[in-house]
């Protein structure tokens, strides 16, 4: 009796699995866990399937997939896939329909794209997962839309294992580079271009974009590769900028010395990396948090970040370890990236070999499709501009951050001349004016001027990288007169300092000099900006604290100051008179 | 009583609990055979790099001391062979010995220390059948490089068969079984990898790229172990009547046959080592029926390596009428193998 009873919970678990997969109910012997295991197959495929999308050029030709990732529409795809689709696409849902879909950004070096599909706030979205912890022998589930096989835009999904992780993939010619990406025997065909390799716990772990396919034609060969998404969320800020994102380069290349060290073998003079010490010969010993034991492993950490993030470094000199923290400079030049994205190129992978006219032909779904006029109804979310792939989301980006200024320091009615008094911390008192002829700046018994008529800006006071240049820019953004920069936009996200918050980053130049603006993400609340006097200047950090009202409006307190990372002055501000332009004048 | 209950409830748990362990358990032994296997794969760099003719192929561990199996390939033909380990380590290799008729060469890491690497037992002859699930691991298209381990994939036996029943179709000189999987395991480079099963048994080692000249099709197959391991055993003991170590043909040797008795006509013999090149095969002859051509390299006689004319012409003179006549020829970088009777003597 006693043993029946308590068999009976097993008995029913075992009946319950059968009773749920009726189809199987009848084979008997088939293991349990077999079973277990599909229905978890089958679960997975259906939680994940709406997010996928089937996507086509704006005639409905060519095409490939993508991954739903926000409900507002935000969708990540290859950029071989959006190059020459135009600028409105059609993408496909498994529900069935067709949606309207815009270009947002483009990545041409990691061949991402993000866009936006429009029509619903309710999207279905795939969840992100995390492609560090990705380890060779995972199941691996890769979705999409290969030989464009699906009318009614069901992905189709093919199963296979992990086969490698943080590869590196040689670029075709400079770009299309594929760093620190997921290899997959999953099953990567044409059309497959774009879409989403998931994990079998159904999250987001990399978007599949090419493969080894060499002497058999171009279908799967056992090796795809997919960008991971931890790469994607480095970008994902700069990737909803509108911008043609760039990726990025040390300044210094690295070769495998003596024992297996990886070395740094050229070094460029004007790069951030030799400012902040390192030389030639020095090796290497970890970046960005990771070892360094190849120069693979070196170029796979470089290719996941953006240009203009400070990273972290560690390198070694006579049994000597010094850190330091870089700023990753551009790894193309505008002009490269604008030709790039212009240029309507197509999958780079090797083409077939000579002599295989005999290999089964494939339809070709990046067919060049020809550009559509956008549809009526989304014609305003399309802004062309040089250097973006869509301005109209830089925008939308400015906008945001510029409102959340001016909500709390809105000096837009003191357009005139600024004097701010106060006093150096353990220092003399000092008088700043900003004017828009000139900036002066008293303290002690020094006097420090900076003409604004000459349009020669200089490092003054000297070893400061140009403070009071700076401060021109300062009193611009604050009194509302961003449109006087030459250039202003969006740039994305970075780490304040390569080891702080997660911070906004504007970006304003003017006559050469470039000031970045820091905007704390959960807040919007200004942290400060950085200024270079040039590209390739040593930078003059300014820091804002404790923020001061000011007939309701907010006015830093306390400015710090630092050249090149090291602090250079304090200055506390106990007074401040803004003059309107009627005052001034 | 209650101890009894006790006992049924841990029971009827265990139970659950095997059913809900069942495929993370069928996971964990992939894992564990992956970690397994790795560092006992190698990537070898050898000569190539031309056309289609890759500078790369893959290997795995037979012995501590580092005796590596991998495919008889054009890689190998080079002094500079180097291999690397799956944690970096860089190594010069030569080649030990070879088996031409099972594509198998056995290379050797040259290191003054003892190296005492993990290793595949080859003396465990374990064979599968038709869905047996597998592992391959391989160097494909150089995937990796230093310290990178080689790519994984997997799959299911679908066949162990003889490739040549289809002789003509496969550009193949190997002529026994071989396991046929529906992984697509055999690519550039791959050839030398291993296929294990998922709980970690050496099935096979991954063959060259073979592709059916009819179909333009490629067949992904690995020869099975139990066929390769007693060569390999004998090439690392030293006991393998290999061909590299024959001496000078003897002046006292028999010379029985002559090339021109089987229809060959040799290039002349000017050097002290004459590659053995073939000038002329005799209309109707023996050879030119089994479909040797001019300009075809003889490399094997009955399994000895023919270095020269004069060793080709000391192998011939050995046979006797009867005997069973094995030649390899290489031909555009492919080997071809025959099989002919040996004539009675022509006194």
């Amino acid at each position: 009796m006693q043993r029946i009873f308590f068999c009976a919970p097993f008995v029913t678990s075992i009946l319950m699995t059968l009773l749920t997969l009726p189809v199987f109910a009848q084979t008997a012997s088939v293991d349990p866990a077999v079973l277990v295991a599909q229905k978890q197959r089958v679960d997975v495929i259906k939680a994940v399937s709406p997010s996928v999308v089937a996507i086509f050029g704006g005639t409905g030709e060519g095409g490939g997939s993508g991954v739903l990732v926000t409900p507002d529409g935000y969708a990540l795809t290859n950029f071989h896939v959006v190059a020459g689709a135009g600028n409105f696409m059609k993408c496909g849902l498994n529900d069935g329909r067709l949606y309207d879909a815009v270009i947002v950004s483009i990545d041409p070096t990691g061949d991402v794209a993000l866009i936006k599909l429009l029509g619903r706030t309710d999207f279905p979205v795939a969840k992100l997962g995390n492609s560090d912890t990705v380890q060779v022998g995972d199941w691996a589930y890769a979705m999409g839309n290969p030989f464009l096989l699906a009318t009614d835009f069901q992905p189709t999904i093919t199963y296979g294992i992990v086969s490698g992780v943080h590869r590196y993939q040689y670029p075709a010619g400079t770009f299309l580079e594929y760093t620190d990406c997921i290899q997959v025997d999953s099953s990567i065909n044409p059309g497959n271009s774009g879409g989403p390799l998931f994990n079998d716990r159904g999250e987001l772990i990399g978007i599949n974009g090419r493969g080894s396919f060499e002497k058999r034609g171009r279908v799967n060969s056992g090796a795809g590769y997919a960008i991971s998404i931890n790469q994607i969320k480095h970008f994902w800020d700069h990737l909803k900028s509108g911008r043609i994102v760039d990726h990025a380069a040390l300044g210094a290349t690295v070769s495998t010395g003596f024992d297996s060290t990886i070395d740094v073998a050229e070094i460029l003079e004007e790069s951030d990396a030799y400012r902040k010490g390192l030389r030639l010969g020095d090796e290497i010993v970890s970046f960005a948090g990771r070892p360094i034991r190849s120069v693979n492993q070196f170029k796979n950490i470089l290719g996941i970040y953006p240009a203009g993030w400070t990273l972290p470094l560690v390198y070694r000199r006579e049994e000597q370890k010094t850190t330091i923290y870089v700023r990753l400079q551009a790894l193309h030049r505008a002009s490269e990236l604008q030709e790039q994205a212009g240029q309507k190129k197509l999958l780079p992978e090797k083409s077939p070999q000579p002599g295989d006219e005999k290999q089964p032909r494939m339809p070709s779904p990046h067919a060049k499709p020809a550009p559509t006029p956008p549809p009526e109804k989304y014609k305003h979310l399309y802004v062309p501009k040089t250097g973006f792939a869509n301005y109209y989301f830089n925008q939308q980006q400015q906008d945001r951050l510029l409102q959340a200024l001016n909500e709390s320091s809105n000096f837009s009615d003191r357009k005139g001349t600024w004097t701010l008094t106060g006093k150096q911390i353990d220092g003399g008192d000092f008088t700043l004016t900003l004017a828009d002829k000139g900036i002066g700046f008293e303290i002690g018994n020094d006097i420090f001027l900076q003409s604004l008529e000459t349009g020669i800006l200089v490092d003054e006071p000297p070893g400061t990288g140009g403070l009071l240049a700076a401060l021109h820019h300062f009193r611009l953004l604050f009194s509302g007169q961003a449109e006087r920069f030459t250039d202003f936009y969006y740039l994305g996200s970075e780490r304040l300092d390569g080891k702080n918050e997660l911070v906004d980053v504007l970006v304003a130049t003017q006559t050469g000099t470039i000031s970045r603006w820091y905007f704390n993400k959960s807040d919007l609340s200004l942290r400060g900006f950085d200024f270079y006097l040039t590209e390739n200047s040593e930078v003059c950090s300014i820091r804002f604290e404790n923020f001061q009202t000011l007939n309701g409006q907010k006015f830093p307190g306390e400015l710090e100051i630092l050249y090149g990372n090291q602090p250079v002055m304090k200055l506390k501000i106990e007074q401040v008179k803004l003059e309107t332009l009627e005052n001034s004048k | 009583m209650k101890e009894n209950r006790v006992k049924h409830v841990f029971v009827c748990l265990c139970l659950i609990g095997a059913v809900l362990a069942g495929p993370l358990t069928a996971k964990a032994s992939s894992q564990s055979t992956i970690k397994y296997a790795l560092p006992r794969l190698v990537k070898i760099f050898g000569a190539g790099g031309v056309k289609n003719l890759y500078a790369y192929s893959t290997g795995f561990l037979v012995s501590p001391e580092g005796h590596i199996a991998t495919v008889w390939s054009p890689v190998l033909d080079t002094d500079k062979l180097s291999v690397v380990l799956h944690d970096g380590r860089k190594f010069e290799a030569e080649v030990l010995g070879a088996e031409p008729h099972l594509d198998l060469a056995i290379i050797k890491l040259k290191s003054e220390r003892e190296l005492n690497l993990p290793y595949f037992d080859i003396r465990e002859k374990v064979i599968a059948g038709p869905g047996t699930r597998i592992l391959g691991f391989s160097n494909m298209f150089r995937v990796a490089t230093g310290d990178e381990p080689v790519s994984v994939l997997h799959g299911v036996i679908e066949a162990r068969t003889d490739l040549p029943r289809r002789r003509g179709a496969f550009e193949l000189s190997y002529s026994g079984d071989v396991y046929v999987v529906d992984a697509i395991t055999n690519n550039p480079g791959a050839a030398g990898g291993a296929i294990l099963t998922y709980n970690g048994k050496l099935l096979g080692m991954i063959g060259k790229q073979v592709r059916n000249a009819k179909t333009n099709t490629w067949v992904n197959y690995s020869l099975p172990i139990d066929v390769l391991s007693k060569s390999i055993e004998q090439i690392i003991t030293g006991k393998f009547e290999s061909s590299e170590n024959q001496k000078k043909p003897d002046t006292h040797a028999p010379e029985r046959y002559r090339p021109v008795d089987f229809g060959l006509m040799m290039v002349p013999d000017v050097l002290y080592r004459t590659p053995a090149y073939i000038d002329s095969v005799l209309p109707g002859s023996l050879v030119a029926k089994a479909g040797l051509q001019p300009d075809d390299l003889i490399v094997f006689v009955n399994d000895e390596l023919i270095k020269s004319c004069k060793t080709l012409n000391a192998e011939l003179g050995k046979l006797e009428s009867g005997d069973l006549l094995r030649l390899v020829v290489r031909r555009d970088n492919q080997l071809v193998s025959i099989e002919l009777p040996v004539p009675p003597e022509n006194k």
